[in-house]
């Protein structure tokens, strides 16, 4: 019986097949969203209001021929995006959407997994830099230099954004975090800051507007993965859709208060969560133009790092106050 | 290190091939090539073909979105030719075709600028709202694109009552949103530091390599042809020639902007004091020999079509200069020193029409660099030696 409940831990929910359809469903939902700010129709051709127009694409692109470049590493070229795939489905298994007990820790729910969650959600950038990198394409090469260029400057304030309100919760276990700041709903206001910093570095670990520098389609047309394709291409846009669901989860947990209810009110909580989360995503895309790699950096360095250990040191003085 | 990034003849940042060969050095551009001729049509050629009524069809087709002003600049050029009086109401119908032809023109370019940008909301608004002028021109002439306005000696339509009411009504609309445009283009803080200080053109380096249009107007140089040699009645409008000091893209990007009210203004004063009486007259089948050249402000900068004639019903010659190649020159200096980012927007920035630039083939021999200019005998020579028979080796080795 425990071999069953572990396959269908893992196959079934919240396994694979519902990461599948629910990050299928959050890019619909960004897709049309996107599309209705731009004053566009977005999906509507497949399924109910375009609702199966990810799947769609996805199975498409599956069928599609896959090219490898000669000169390509080969064994690392393919491997890389089930690797990807790999790393953000785990990812996903450390929300506390599944594991909602606070009272025992379990393999995906411990102290310490907000710093794993960092982690897993940090490899998808190497991994994106190996994938250009490995496809030797002249364009390809730039893109990944982009990737981790960019790297650099988002990184550092997404941690401190990120891990400021575990200082203040006192865990670092993500569902005792959550817990904490539904016990006390107003401390939650001090991460205000956090909270903004948060969504723009998300923004810049996705690569969208004004980040999608590292696959900027008219300037280096299709950047890291210029020379993927087929299935490879398909399994590497399913990644990036399931690192934004894990990526909104991760700002949901730490800033708006997790996902309390039990096993089905915590996964509508989750999903009205995440989606206000990609819906603040969407307007960012929407509303600003591209910005240069270099602009990136100094606008990480300039504004995003001095604010974030501002809201490093407001949470300190809090702490302080109220113990 | 250095390396060579091949942009074009297919990129998605470029509507049209053209090479663009770009020498880095990580981000920051060192050297820029540029390689025309991948789109050459022969127009040129076939316009001595063709009668000259025939060819004013012609050089409408030379581009698709100044179709006008080909046909207005060779039109004005053949009735000269003819020595015929264009009728008052044939003009300033003329007139209005080319400034709506502007204005989509500059819009169009706008909600590029915007896609090279990678603000994609923008490119959708100004083209949403690009779709009002392309409407009224649908109504005027019954297509969207080729207009076919134009004939010698006046147009071929005539305006009624309800489209200059409908015209004025649209005015009003576009006024607001490009005042929108206008504010949201220079305050937009991401989109702002996308355009500012890129693609330098200082005003010595515009006049010197000839740069033509809104690309030299944004360094300072207040050169129009409307203004400076008016053709059709622009003598007897009123407006203001739009420039900026800021020689960059930004400020080619608000020169565009200020003339969409200025071809606002000039289309309310059209409509307001049309005048009556006939759109066209009559013209000769043939011309007297003699030679004309026509200037011609379009969308892109200064249009030029020189005609010779030799007494029969088909031109001797016929030689366009399109804006775009007039901007070549400048576009490589503005390259230079830039970052790879930029690179689309410092080639849109000039608003390339490049079918309309491709003009003479050159061969060059890609290992030794050498150049030739093929003549149609030699031409002829080589296509006889080539029999379908014969194997031919791909002979082109990339990277050229």
């Amino acid at each position: 019986m425990a071999t069953v409940n572990t396959l269908i831990y893992l196959i079934i929910y919240p396994g694979l097949l519902f990461i599948f359809l629910y990050s299928t469903f959050v890019e619909w939902y960004d897709r049309k969203l996107y599309a209705r700010l731009q004053n566009r129709m977005g999906p509507t051709h497949t399924g109910p209001s375009g609702l199966l127009q990810p799947i769609a694409d996805f199975f498409k692109l599956m069928a599609k021929e896959d090219i490898t470049p000669e000169r390509a590493d080969k064994t690392m070229f393919a491997a890389l995006p089930p690797f990807g795939l790999a790393i953000v489905s785990t990812a996903m298994l450390l929300l506390p959407v599944w594991n909602y007990s606070l009272e025992q820790s379990s393999l995906t729910s411990f102290n310490g997994d907000i710093i794993v969650l960092l982690y897993l959600l940090s490899l998808p950038t190497f991994i994106f830099f190996l994938a250009g990198w490995s496809s030797t394409n002249l364009f390809s090469t730039i893109g990944g230099a982009r990737v981790l260029t960019m790297l650099f400057g988002y990184e550092v304030p997404l941690f401190l954004a990120v891990l400021s309100p575990a200082v203040l919760a006192d865990s670092w276990r993500l569902a005792e975090i959550a817990a904490f700041y539904r016990q006390q709903p107003a401390l939650a206001l001090v991460n205000l800051l956090g909270f903004i910093i948060a969504l723009i570095c998300v923004q810049a670990k996705l690569e969208r507007t004004p980040f999608d520098i590292p696959h900027a389609e008219t300037e280096i047309v299709g950047g890291t993965f210029t020379e993927y394709s087929g299935k490879k291409l398909a399994v590497f846009r399913l990644m990036l859709d399931v690192e934004m669901v894990v990526a909104a989860g991760l700002i949901a947990t730490v800033f708006l208060g997790g996902f309390p209810g039990g096993p089905i009110l915590g996964l509508i909580n989750f999903i009205i969560k995440t989606l206000l989360v990609v819906f603040f995503l969407s307007l960012i895309r929407a509303t600003t133009s591209r910005i240069r790699v270099d602009q990136v950096v100094s606008f990480a360095w300039k504004y995003l790092a001095p604010l974030a250990v501002l809201q490093l040191l407001i949470v300190i003085i809090v702490k302080g106050l109220i113990s | 290190m250095n390396f060579q990034i091949p942009i074009g003849p297919q990129h998605p940042a470029l509507k049209e091939p053209i090479g663009l060969r770009i020498t880095v050095e990580g981000e920051i551009i060192r050297d820029a090539d540029i390689r025309l001729g991948y789109n050459h049509r022969g127009i040129e050629k076939l316009a001595e073909q063709k009668t000259w009524i025939q060819n004013v069809y012609l050089t409408e087709r030379i581009c698709g979105i100044c179709s006008h002003s080909h046909t207005t600049c060779y039109v004005q050029g053949v009735e000269k030719l003819m020595e015929l009086e264009t009728p008052k109401r044939g003009l300033y119908i003329r007139m209005l075709i080319s400034e709506l032809e502007r204005i989509h023109s500059h819009l169009l370019w706008l909600g590029v600028a915007g896609h090279e940008a990678g603000f994609d909301s923008f490119f959708m608004y100004v083209w949403r709202d690009r779709e009002i002028v392309m409407d009224i021109l649908e109504t005027i002439s019954g297509n969207r694109v080729h207009y076919a306005i134009n004939t010698i000696g006046g147009v071929r339509r005539d305006l009624d009552e309800l489209q200059v009411k409908r015209i004025l009504d649209s005015l009003e609309v576009l006024r607001r949103r490009s005042q929108y445009y206008l504010n949201l283009g220079t305050t937009e803080p991401s989109f702002v530091a996308r355009l500012a200080r890129v693609g330098y053109l200082s005003r010595e380096d515009a006049l010197s390599l000839c740069a033509v249009g809104p690309t030299l107007r944004a360094s300072g140089v207040p050169m129009d042809v409307r203004k400076d040699d008016p053709y059709a009645a622009y003598d007897e409008v009123p407006f203001e020639v739009c420039t900026a000091g800021t020689c960059d893209v930004l400020g080619r990007t608000v020169v565009r902007i200020k003339e969409l009210f200025q071809s606002y203004n000039i289309i309310e004063y059209l409509m307001k004091n049309l005048p009556t009486g006939p759109i066209a007259v009559r013209a000769p089948r043939r011309a007297k020999p003699n030679e004309v050249v026509s200037r011609y402000e379009a969308p892109r900068g200064e249009n030029l079509h020189y005609i010779k004639s030799n007494g029969s019903d088909k031109p001797e010659r016929l030689k366009v200069r399109a804006p775009t190649l007039g901007n070549y020159a400048a576009t490589i200096k503005m390259l230079k020193n830039g970052f790879i980012a930029d690179v689309p927007l410092i080639f849109a920035a000039i608003d390339p029409c490049i079918c309309c630039a491709e003009r003479a083939v050159a061969l060059i021999d890609a290992r030794t660099g050498q150049e030739k200019i093929m003549s149609l005998k030699s031409l002829k020579e080589l296509s006889l030696k080539v029999s379908p028979t014969t194997t031919r080796k791909r002979e082109i080795e990339w990277p050229l």
